[in-house]
């Protein structure tokens, strides 16, 4: 069979979650893409996840807050159950914070790390507990692709969405590392985007994309501090493509991927 | 789903490099474990080492991913002639329709390991020669791979822990079944660094001798390291005796970090979703290459979960004492070792495995034996509760 008869990479978007430095929810962040308020430089507000127990709350990495922030926030916009939803989590790197204190009691004379830091250092540490705290039960992945990572998510998340007909959230974040691996990988903040991704149209949906490869290359942001967290975080890529869904615009919006193939999203308001 | 053709295969663990290593040594019930001599480490455990890793070479031009893992997924990919059906299958469909679909838990974070040692005494700074984007970074493996083979098309690394490089096969079904790509290499790649090693031991999860899966006196894994790589393709009419995969089933525990589900629930899902999603009923599993890893939770969990759907019908083993848990390659090793079952009619025992945990009512081989299964299934479960379950078959 040709890829020409195969079904193409479409969903409904029904809820968006979105957290930056300066841009607190997606709220504030689609007022700000919309030209209607301004974007004011200030750190990531990580809000304490009310879904976990008081002790898990308090313990709780500043990648699990993020996450739980933006995949709870696109669920409820979307009006659905967490406990059912499949989840694709696109992360450039693990909790940053936890791998460097991993690495420096490793490089002394004492190595008996503890298990908590441990378990905490998978790259799916912030998945494993979104599963605990929801209750989900349903396909969870964990992707990787440093830069690329939030079309690669996408990539994943629509092939579930289209093939297996399953709603899924895609929840791509990044954090920082402190010194010194802040100076081999300067991510500036924690920030991530979540969407709710339908296989079928409902009275909840925003949005209908379809996304293919493309040879054109990705669209920048026209706002010069915009373009500089687009850069600065890759789950921050998506900004062309959330400034459309922000103002309600139809049409077609490039967004970075791996390099030689970004991914052209033609994108439908409902 | 649509079942999609095993063109090449290939897996490198502490058995040896490539299939006749391989094969060679589960018909032989050989372990490939050893008393954790590795770096610096100074721990009571076995390891499943790789042998001569450290001398193989990246070409000139990837010299910046050069590390441990790096140099394993290059010694794997040149193994069992897996990189030249690599280029082939690059010609025939071009380098955009090949995509890349890698498991790892740690990739190459031993090179930040060893980094940390080497901080400069005044500023803290990481040495120059330090790349964290070409071998930490989990995706390392999989640009790696893509670079090596000149792709331009999709890739992306899985990192789920231990489900990883099972999942793999997953993702890249469902790009296959989209026709966004042609063919898939799919694999998974993790190599000993500290992390892993002195993490485990920090859980109490390793043990002091060699691992025993299903062992009544069962006390830990015996951690591994492994390479293990398949070409996924679609095939309308793949020849008698190609391996195929059928079905792919995925799940969530959401009940511990560390711990697996009790009454393995998630297990459970996984397997039964892989049997929807192969079409296939319990009965017609010939073969069973469970997760095992030799914990007292992880195999009890498995045990209640694989017996409530099998009953005592199917012959099963974990093949980890021979390997050792090779964490996010065991996913792919495993398939790998499915796909030799299935071609070879050996069904593999469990090196290690002395007493029955008579607790657990399953057909558990602890020695090789002959036998000619259609169907297999394949157990990969992880940290965070992240589980998949994969169906091989053999084409008639």
């Amino acid at each position: 069979m040709s890829a020409g008869q195969r079904p193409p990479l479409t969903a409904w978007i029904a809820g968006v979650g979105f957290l930056a430095p300066g841009l607190p929810d997606w709220a504030s962040a689609a007022a700000v893409l919309r030209g209607e308020a301004q974007h004011i430089a200030a750190p990531s507000l990580l809000p304490a996840p009310a879904i976990l127990p008081p002790a898990e709350r308090r313990r709780a990495s500043r990648v699990v807050k993020t996450t739980l922030a933006i995949g709870l926030e696109a669920a409820a916009q979307a009006g659905a159950d967490v406990a059912t939803l499949a989840t694709v989590f696109a992360a450039s790197g693990a909790d940053g914070h936890n791998c460097h204190a991993l690495c420096e009691q490793l490089a002394g004379d004492d190595r008996q790390i503890s298990p908590t830091r441990f378990h905490n250092s998978v790259h799916n540490a912030a998945a494993g507990y979104w599963g605990i705290a929801t209750k989900a039960m349903a396909p969870c992945q964990v992707i990787c692709a440093y830069d690329a990572s939030f079309g690669a998510g996408l990539l994943d998340a629509l092939g579930q969405v289209v093939v297996d007909r399953q709603t899924t959230l895609l929840i791509a974040y990044d954090s920082e590392y402190p010194q010194p691996l802040f100076a081999k990988r300067p991510v500036p903040d924690v920030g991530g985007v979540a969407l709710l991704l339908t296989p079928e149209r409902s009275e909840r949906s925003l949005a209908e994309i379809c996304v293919a490869p493309s040879g054109q290359p990705a669209a920048t942001m026209a706002e010069a501090d915009l373009e500089a967290l687009r850069l600065a975080i890759p789950a921050m890529r998506a900004l062309p493509l959330l400034q459309k869904l922000a103002r309600g615009e139809g049409g077609s919006v490039v967004v970075d991927y791996l390099p030689a193939i970004p991914l052209q999203i033609a994108i439908a308001p409902c | 789903m649509t079942p999609l053709l095993l063109s090449a295969y290939t897996a490198t663990t502490c058995l040896g490099r490539g299939l006749a290593a391989t094969r060679a040594a589960l018909r032989d019930g050989r372990s490939g474990l050893a008393p954790c001599a590795f770096e610096s480490v100074a721990l009571d455990t076995w390891i499943g080492e790789v042998a001569a890793v450290d001398s193989e070479k990246l070409p000139e031009s990837l010299a910046i991913y050069d590390c441990r893992n790096n140099r394993l997924t290059r010694l794997g990919l040149e193994t069992d002639g897996f990189a030249d059906r690599v280029r082939a299958t690059v010609a025939r469909y071009g380098s955009d329709r090949i995509g890349v679909f890698l498991g790892t838990s740690t990739a190459g974070i031993l090179q930040t390991e060893l980094a940390y040692r080497r901080r400069d005494p005044a500023s803290g700074a990481l040495p120059d020669d330090f790349h964290y984007r070409t071998t930490h970074n989990s995706f390392s493996l999989a640009e790696f791979t893509r670079d090596y083979f000149g792709l331009t098309g999709m890739a992306m690394a899985i990192s789920t822990a231990c489900s990883s490089s099972a999942k793999v096969f997953a993702a890249a079904a469902r790009q296959l079944e989209l026709g966004s790509i042609d063919a898939a290499v799919v694999g998974g790649v993790d190599t000993l660094c500290l992390t892993t090693l002195y993490g485990f031991a920090s859980l109490q999860l390793t043990s002091a001798r060699p691992c025993r899966p299903y062992d009544s006196e069962r006390n830990g894994i015996s951690i591994g390291e492994g390479a293990a790589f398949a070409l996924l393709e679609r095939c309308d009419q793949p020849a008698a005796g190609s391996v195929l995969l059928l079905g792919a089933g995925e799940s969530s525990d959401a009940y511990h970090m560390s711990s697996p589900h009790p009454e393995g629930l998630g297990a459970r899902l996984a397997m039964e979703a892989a049997l929807r999603s192969a079409g296939l009923a319990a009965a017609d599993i010939g073969y069973i290459n469970l997760h095992g890893t030799a914990t007292p939770a992880n195999d009890a969990a498995e045990g209640k979960a694989v017996a409530a759907l099998f009953g005592d019908r199917v012959p099963c083993s974990s093949t980890k004492g021979a390997t050792g848990h090779t964490l996010g390659a065991a996913g792919a090793v495993e398939a790998v070792i499915c796909a030799l079952a299935l071609g070879d009619g050996l069904l593999p025992g469990s090196p290690g495995t002395e007493h029955l945990d008579p607790a657990i009512p399953l057909d558990y081989l602890r020695q090789a034996r002959a036998g000619r299964p259609r169907v297999a299934l394949s157990n990969s479960f992880g940290f965070g509760g992240s589980n998949c379950s994969l169906i091989f078959g053999v084409a008639p």
